[in-house]
């Protein structure tokens, strides 16, 4: 049928077409119908990565586009690294990395070794705790920040019935120590199923027969956890905090819609203050600069800790 | 064959005609830009005048506060065709004029005798000129607002809660003349039982993300002695944004806020401060004059039961308040401005701007504001015509963006996260202002 249809193309296309197409070699043909892809990745990731590249060593403000831009060399990226700001910006962003991927990691591998003992209703189990997960991030940061409302917040409610605390002192978005774990937990809601099921897939694939042959050796289920389970899901583990690090050092939506980087400045991280300079005060010159640099951390970071996980499947 | 194919190009011609006779029609539709908010619904009813005495239709792209700037200052930058008509917030007028997003409107305000004389002089330096003070026009007063105070009447006149107020502070609770009388209402309200409820003393913008905290603290710190700037000498503002009275002022209104407001008003804008006095939470409540007219038909919370004071004075008698509204522009990028115009025209005429205050929107016009009856045509009207003669307004520099998010960043880390002095605030202002203007070559 496939080779009927095959002929039957072969046949309609026009001779001298067919004669050209008879003349393209393989590699031509497979660059012809790759062509097509390089080009669009070219137009939406190339070129705006090398014009932003070169925005960055200027003035351009992209609201005054009849203003004459000034090229001031490596200005923008002196002023960013001796701004105290961006420093606490960072600051803050390194702190919301350490604390969402530590939680994530912990309940999200804990939560999958349970699953993974295969008890009665595993399965419903699994799919209730991946709902978070499957949420729109809007819904969520929405959703949240009822929750935490000091005056009708269930969040707010439920811990004042644990702890005798009046709802309304617990005012988890505006107070400056307890703002940053507000999104902290939220974070941690959503996205500890997906490290549970990136490390639940690492401890499938561990071969059953080791575990047997342990049991054999009479070694306990503690010694087992610590010389064949954590090690051999040790790869699976470490790509999930590389996903979910990259992705949380890049976190927007849910600062924004929780806090919008308050109470202060408090929970303002990098990509806050990013959009703040680039698309409320129009330094476009300086933001991209800021972007390269967070680029280049974010690249640099990930290729150390790719190389680490490298050794780690080696061993 | 024949017949169904000589039917279906039959067809095909009817739709093209009906189409081509339709986009004709609406060729001149004019496209006006604004926020979305309920002035916004008045001006469309009124506009349906303007169709029906010139035939040119009207299209309508409202936008909600907290995306507005962003939204229409993109599409001015990318010179788009959406608006041919905007109505842009006043601090946009500098950047504006520069940058050739609105057509100027001297020669046309000359030819169809538009006098700017004719407009109350407070919204004509605000939404109309730039440079400020020079007769330099690039709108026409649009909307009057500004910010003043609502009052829970009913609680106010209760005889027990007045009996006790007296009491303890020895003058009658009414509404306040200074801002220190403002706070000892606020305080003796805060956490109090009225009909079975906790309320809470008064509603303070502390938004962080737009202009909130800036428009709310400025509303204080005016008439604390606040200035921007030297006004012999432009750009200099060491010792007049951070003078001691500006410290006083500002150190007021963090008091306020963690005196009292409700629980978790820390990012607090319009919506929000609307939201906390119709449900009752709080006996006064600061925000623009537009929010008025809803207000006061609030079952609720309306009628009788509301009232409205200008922003009280400072400690040295100085009384003023921060101004809000806009004035009507046409967008130099659009292909239809000899019909923009005609709307501005229309616009400005004495009867159409009488409607637009019967409706809900605040008119800038004189002969509308200094009728003998306006002060009695709405519960608010006096309140407003007393506010609007003590304005005064954020930078309407070009770059008025990175100012304003230089003031919010440093009054929210003082006020609602509680870090530093209000020293440390107002210093740090002067530093992040002069570098904006360093860079934009005044200084």
């Amino acid at each position: 049928m496939l080779n009927r249809t095959v002929e039957n193309v072969a046949r309609a296309t026009p001779e001298p077409l067919a004669r050209k197409v008879r003349g393209i070699s393989d590699k031509g043909l497979a660059w012809l119908f790759i062509s097509p892809t390089i080009l669009l990745l070219l137009a939406i990731n190339i070129f705006p990565l090398f014009w932003a590249i070169y925005l960055s060593f200027t003035n351009y403000r992209a609201n005054r586009p009849n203003e004459v831009v000034k090229n001031l060399g490596f200005a923008n990226y002196q002023r960013i690294l001796g701004d105290q700001d961006i420093w606490i910006a960072m600051q803050t962003t390194a702190h919301f990395v350490f604390w969402t991927i530590l939680l994530q990691t912990l309940i999200g591998f804990t939560l999958a070794w349970l699953i993974d003992r295969k008890f009665r209703g595993h399965a419903f189990w699994t799919t209730l705790i991946l709902v978070p997960m499957m949420l729109s991030p809007a819904v969520v940061g929405n959703f949240w920040r009822f929750l935490y409302e000091p005056q009708i917040g269930l969040f707010s409610y439920v811990i004042s019935f644990v702890s005798g605390i009046p709802p309304t002192s617990i005012q988890m978005l505006s107070n400056v120590s307890l703002a940053p774990w507000s999104i902290i937990i939220v974070d941690t809601w959503m996205w500890t199923p997906y490290v549970m099921l990136i490390c639940l897939a690492g401890l499938r694939s561990i071969p059953e027969y080791i575990y047997e042959a342990a049991e054999v050796d009479r070694a306990s289920n503690w010694r087992q956890f610590w010389s064949i389970t954590l090690p051999m899901a040790l790869p699976f583990i470490m790509l999930a905090v590389l996903f979910r690090g990259i992705e949380n050092f890049k976190m927007f939506d849910m600062v924004n819609l929780l806090t919008g980087g308050g109470p202060g400045s408090t929970t303002e991280v990098a990509s806050i203050t990013l959009k703040r300079q680039a698309f409320e005060s129009w330094r476009t010159g300086y933001s991209s600069a800021f972007a390269i640099i967070l680029f280049v951390a974010v690249f640099g970071l990930a290729n150390i800790y790719v190389k680490a996980l490298n050794k780690v499947k080696q061993r | 064959m024949k017949s169904s194919l000589k039917l279906a190009l039959g067809l095909a011609s009817a739709i093209a005609a009906s189409t081509a006779v339709s986009n004709a029609a609406h060729a001149e539709d004019l496209t006006l830009c604004w926020a979305a908010w309920d002035p916004a619904n008045a001006l469309v009813e009124l506009s349906k005048d303007f169709t029906k005495e010139t035939g040119i239709g009207m299209k309508f792209e409202f936008v909600p506060w907290t995306n507005y700037a962003d939204r229409f200052l993109n599409e001015l930058n990318s010179h788009g065709k959406l608006c041919d008509l905007i109505i842009g917030d006043s601090q946009w007028i500098g950047g504006a004029a520069e940058n050739g997003h609105y057509v100027k409107l001297n020669d046309f305000f000359d030819k169809e005798k538009i006098s700017m004389d004719d407009f109350v002089p407070a919204t004509v330096v605000g939404y109309s000129e730039w440079p400020k003070n020079t007769p330099n026009y690039w709108a026409l007063p649009a909307m009057g607002d500004v910010v003043g105070w609502t009052y829970r009447k009913d609680w106010f006149s209760k005889p027990e809660l007045q009996k006790e107020f007296k009491e303890k502070y020895g003058w009658d609770l009414g509404p306040p003349a200074t801002f220190d009388q403002l706070k000892q209402i606020a305080e003796f309200f805060q956490k109090r039982q009225i009909d079975g409820k906790t309320v809470y003393g008064a509603s303070i913008y502390t938004e962080r993300g737009s202009e909130g905290i800036t428009m709310g603290a400025m509303d204080v710190l005016y008439s604390y002695g606040f200035q921007y700037e030297n006004p012999k000498k432009p750009y200099e503002m060491e010792g007049f944004v951070n003078s001691a009275d500006s410290v006083k002022g500002l150190e007021f209104y963090k008091a306020l806020y963690d005196c009292c407001t409700p629980p978790g008003a820390s990012n607090s804008y319009m919506g929000e401060g609307v939201d906390a006095f119709k449900s009752g939470q709080v006996a006064m409540h600061m925000n623009f004059a537009f929010t008025w007219p809803g207000l006061q038909k609030d079952e609720n919370v309306g009628g009788d039961k509301i009232g409205y004071f200008v922003n009280p004075k400072g400690p040295g008698g100085a009384q003023f308040a921060q101004l809000g509204g806009q004035g009507i522009s046409v967008v130099s990028y659009s292909d239809k401005q000899e019909s923009a115009l005609k709307y501005i025209k229309w616009f400005a005429n004495k009867d159409v701007q009488a409607k637009w205050w019967s409706l809900g929107g605040y008119s800038c016009l004189n002969s509308v504001v200094k009728d003998p009856k306006f002060p009695s045509s709405q519960p608010y009207a006096q309140a407003f015509l007393d506010s609007m003669a003590i304005v005064k307004d954020f930078w309407a520099e070009p770059s008025y963006a990175p100012l304003l998010q230089a003031s919010q960043k440093r009054f929210h880390d003082y006020v609602v996260a509680g870090q530093g002095s209000a020293k440390d605030a107002l210093d740090g202002l002067v530093k992040d202002w002069t570098q904006v203007f360093q860079d934009d070559g005044k200084m």
